[in-house]
């Protein structure tokens, strides 16, 4: 039985962490601003996007397009 | 355990880019910033709407960072010598006509070093899509001038600002012939999407010009910023303007960038003229060819 919290989950990205270079493209043009680079870095040294909240990604995918690493796509959840 | 931990993965859907991918070759050499990528995504999301099978499809692609895109994906691809991707293609489609062949290279690869085969191939009409990916400049041998450099931008062979008149790409595709011409930049993901994708189902030569940030090369050169800062300015300094002049399109350095699809009009390819031509010569003593 789902809850009232995961009903409101509409979307998630899936990120590839080692392939990230940080760009930044993610996070300026995700329509819902559903992103912020991470404190954390990858073995490059780059920080890569994390979701700020789960609420907020729709899945729409745009991060996916802009990624030029083919780090990070959307999914939406149904 | 790890039965569910299969479960969980199993039920992640992979990156819709990864089949179209030669993931060995990853990560790719590209600067971060750099737009090339984002124009590989937006090809691939059209070439899986476009429904085009894949086996008939094949990239060619010439020196340069651009030129590395065949390297990267997965499909039939080959990477020429510099210049001559268009020449290579030509081949390749005049044998084969049942394929549909896309020329994918860099600004210098195709107007600088290959310009000659670029009008040529306009002019005939040859069945394929050309995409050139502009960065304003030759990115892999060290930031030098181009065809396409902006009037006062630096690079690292005009150090006190480049005085050469570039070329209008949409106007000399227009001119030469090209029945489909549109500019985007790496900023309008979906609608270089759809471009993508109307000048594949096009028949005849189709001409794509994608602007896309350097960062290492001509944003630090030029004081520009980093990637990130020249996508937010082709964010706010773009015009969509559909069917506008490209005699009104040419590019200064920072100026208002016009995008939209300037030319779609009907012309019958090189094939279809040859054919046509020589039915009306020999009647039918000549068999159409096929490939």
């Amino acid at each position: 039985m789902p809850t009232t919290t995961e009903k409101k989950i509409k979307g998630t990205v899936v990120i590839t962490v080692e392939r990230c270079k940080g760009c930044g493209f993610c996070v300026e043009f995700c329509p819902s601003k559903a992103l912020k680079l991470s404190e954390q870095f990858n073995s490059k040294g780059y920080h890569p996007p994390v979701l700020i909240s789960q609420e907020l990604c729709n899945g729409c995918d745009m991060c996916g397009l802009l990624c030029p690493d083919f780090a990070i796509y959307g999914i939406r959840i149904k | 355990m790890d039965e569910q931990i299969l479960e969980i993965e199993e039920s992640i859907p992979v990156n819709p880019i990864e089949s179209f991918l030669r993931t060995d070759r990853m990560p790719h050499i590209w600067c971060p910033g750099c737009g090339i990528g984002t124009t590989v995504n937006c090809f691939t999301r059209a070439l899986e709407t476009s429904g085009l099978d894949l086996n008939k499809v094949s990239v060619v692609s010439g020196i340069g960072c651009t030129g590395r895109v065949a390297g990267y994906l997965n499909l039939d691809s080959f990477h020429t010598t510099h210049g001559r991707p268009i020449p290579f293609a030509t081949g390749l489609k005049l044998a084969n006509p049942e394929l549909k062949v896309v020329v994918y290279s860099g600004d210098g690869d195709l107007f600088a070093i290959g310009g000659n085969h670029f009008i040529h191939a306009a002019r005939r009409n040859l069945d394929m899509t050309v995409i050139c990916v502009n960065n304003s400049i030759y990115g892999m041998t060290g930031g030098q001038v181009a065809p396409t450099t902006p009037i006062s931008a630096t690079a690292s062979t005009t150090p006190h600002g480049n005085f050469e008149q570039p070329f209008n790409l949409p106007y000399l595709a227009d001119s030469c012939g090209a029945v489909y011409v549109a500019r985007w930049t790496a900023f309008h993901v979906r609608h270089l999407t759809k471009s993508i994708k109307e000048a594949l189902a096009k028949k005849g030569f189709s001409f794509i010009e994608i602007l896309a940030p350097c960062p290492t090369l001509y944003s630090r050169r030029n004081k520009l910023g980093d990637g990130l800062d020249q996508m937010i300015y082709y964010k706010e300094n773009s015009e969509i303007k559909h069917g506008a002049d490209t005699k009104s399109v040419a590019l200064d350095f920072q100026s208002k960038i016009i995008v939209g699809k300037f030319v779609d009009r009907d012309r019958p390819d090189y094939l279809t003229l040859m054919n046509e031509h020589y039915q009306k010569k020999f009647g039918d003593k000549y068999t159409p060819y096929k490939g």
